[in-house]
């Protein structure tokens, strides 16, 4: 292990360290503590110039509600789940077969593929653009829901499909070679023996891509307009817009829109970084 | 040797096997989603690039019109430079994420809550981020206003100073991306080889030796996705320049990626073909880069 085991320091040295380590940990979250007391303090400390210090008083379900009851955040946050799980199953489920084909069997086009799929995820945003908000346009997907569920389905299943066939990869070839001999269908290979196996990667990056889309910002920008299919993202600056110096609703709105993420990183931790992670240590 | 043996048997009987159809019967939804939505747009866009078009009138072929235009729009140099500023400062994330991930790496009581606390930026929006960070700096009642306050000194609106604004926009934008780096290195510690350590250990090699000469090479596969994500994150960068600035003052913190979008869509105009010309720009830089982690994903391929 490196740097050396702290416990094989004298004493002195191991109390420094968990005395630093809390600090070191607030001053790294300070921005977010700041947005949290700023969530719950009253207008009149914002007016008087009371932003980061200790709030007056503690409003946390009056801002919060207020937010609620005078914006259209529970819009936004609806959209941004209506937008994000489909995503989510779609792009997922696109990439476990197309990361099969390209894992499993051996034909000319595999690598070459693959590679196309690996460098479109790389690519910036603003090449895609106006032809996307031009197609979304005359197909009449512009500034609906399934405008951006299908792009942003499109988009993931680059990355996606990069790591499903990784994975699949590292599986035993031999469990499909004993399906093939056995007579089994290629169909029922991939739903019976694969797929079972694959369930850790379908977690890893069923996480990562609610992640991804949920904080997209740029293609809620580009692909709608108005407030009607808006996520909290673009509906968040928006409300920075409407309510100059109401600082308290807008970082009570920005708190609303990290919730999600959070809780899903929370939630499924092992594979959220198991995802990130892939391909920064050698199998 | 059994492999090459069976492989040249399925190669023998490739048109009659059922095996060879297969991959595409899989392949195909990703493929067609894929095509519509990522690979025809990339072409179309550099097409679109040699017309003026305002996107509802007739598109006009201008040739390279709005190329030789770039050559002489000094916005798009600010751009440039600063996109080449955010790569430089955004690199920064690398080392300063290892040296977190070292700090973490220890084995104290609740250590696992702490590095998943260090790790929240990272899963948060940067919207979000852009618009703590636009408080931060606020130089009426922000955070930075009061500490230069309490030392007596005169605020800084970096937000509105041409010199320092897109270095207020990276540091934001180092924080999540610290974060992400951490975890990349914090994951290549753990598999860090015990065997390699004690052997150096035995040799006398510790400290800033170790790291340097056993522990560094080890956590290479860790140091070259960092690199390769904080790059890809810099040219993107457009989240962060959207909420805090909109490339202002001036444009004096615009960077290509909003740029793109401001010439071809916002309320400055709707040039597309001249937008389309600046993503193209774009476009061919991160090539550079898009193809060297294919060249090194190939090699790896081979070696398997």
């Amino acid at each position: 292990m490196f740097p050396k085991p702290i416990h094989t320091f004298p004493l002195k040295f191991q109390l420094i360290y968990k005395i630093v380590l809390p600090i070191v940990l607030i001053i790294w979250l300070l921005p977010l503590i700041a947005i949290f007391l700023t969530s719950v303090r009253s207008a009149t400390d914002i007016n008087t110039g009371n932003v980061f210090g200790w709030p007056s008083q503690f409003l946390l379900i009056e801002n919060y509600s207020e937010v609620f009851k005078r914006s259209k955040a529970i819009l936004y946050l609806k959209n941004s789940f209506l937008i994000t799980i489909p995503t989510v199953i779609l792009s997922v489920s696109l990439a476990c077969l197309a990361g099969y084909a390209l894992a499993i069997y051996r034909f000319r086009w595999a690598l070459p593929l693959f590679f196309i799929f690996v460098a479109g995820n790389f690519i910036p945003f603003q090449i895609l653009m106006i032809p996307v908000r031009d197609m979304s346009v005359s197909t009449g997907l512009y500034n609906t829901i399934s405008g951006q569920v299908l792009f942003h389905a499109a988009f993931q299943t680059g990355f996606c499909t990069f790591f499903m066939r990784n994975f699949i990869k590292a599986l035993p070839f031999e469990l499909i070679e004993s399906g093939r001999i056995e007579g089994v269908g290629e169909a029922k290979i991939f739903l019976f023996i694969v797929l079972p196996l694959v369930r850790p990667a379908l977690a890893a990056l069923a996480v990562l891509i609610f992640t991804f889309v949920w904080n997209d910002f740029f293609w809620a920008t580009v692909l709608t307009q108005g407030e009607s299919v808006k996520p909290i993202t673009a509906g968040v600056r928006s409300l920075n817009g409407q309510y100059v110096n109401n600082w308290h609703l807008v970082s009570a709105a920005s708190l609303c829109a990290a919730i999600p993420p959070v809780v899903m990183f929370f939630l499924m931790q092992k594979h959220f970084i198991a995802g990130l992670t892939l391909g920064s240590v050698k199998q | 040797m059994e492999q090459i043996v069976r492989f040249n048997e399925n190669k023998r009987n490739y048109s009659e096997n059922k095996l060879a159809f297969a991959p595409w019967y899989f392949l195909l939804p990703a493929i067609i989603f894929f095509l519509i939505y990522v690979i025809f747009p990339i072409f179309q866009s550099v097409w679109i690039s040699f017309y003026e078009w305002d996107g509802l009138g007739e598109a006009q072929w201008v040739g390279l019109a709005n190329y030789v235009e770039l050559f002489d729009d000094e916005y798009f140099y600010t751009s440039l430079k600063n996109n080449f500023i955010w790569l430089i400062m955004y690199l920064l994330a690398v080392p300063m994420g290892l040296f977190i991930a070292l700090f973490l790496n220890q084995v104290v009581f609740g250590i696992r809550f702490y590095k998943s606390l260090f790790f929240f930026p990272f899963v948060i929006s940067q919207v979000v981020v852009g618009l703590i960070f636009s408080w931060f700096y606020n130089p009426n009642f922000g955070l930075l206003a009061s500490i230069f306050l309490s030392f007596g000194l005169e605020p800084i609106a970096v937000l509105s100073d041409e010199d320092l604004v897109t270095y207020g926009i990276i540091f934001a934008g180092l924080w999540p991306q610290i974060a992400y780096c951490m975890i990349l290195y914090l994951t290549g510690l753990s598999n860090v080889s015990k065997d390699l350590m004690e052997a150096a250990r035995l040799d006398g090699a510790k400290g800033l030796k170790m790291l340097w000469h056993v522990v560094l090479p080890q956590l290479r596969p860790a140091t070259f996705i960092s690199v390769v994500v904080t790059v890809i994150g810099a040219l993107r960068s457009f989240d962060m320049v959207a909420i805090m600035t909109e490339g202002g003052p001036y444009g004096s913190s615009n960077v290509l990626a909003y740029y793109m979008y401001e010439t071809a869509l916002s309320e400055y105009g709707f040039r597309l073909g001249y937008g389309s010309a600046i993503a193209t720009v774009l476009f061919f830089i991160m090539l550079v880069y898009i193809g060297y982690f294919l060249w090194r994903l190939y090699k790896n391929e081979r070696e398997v």
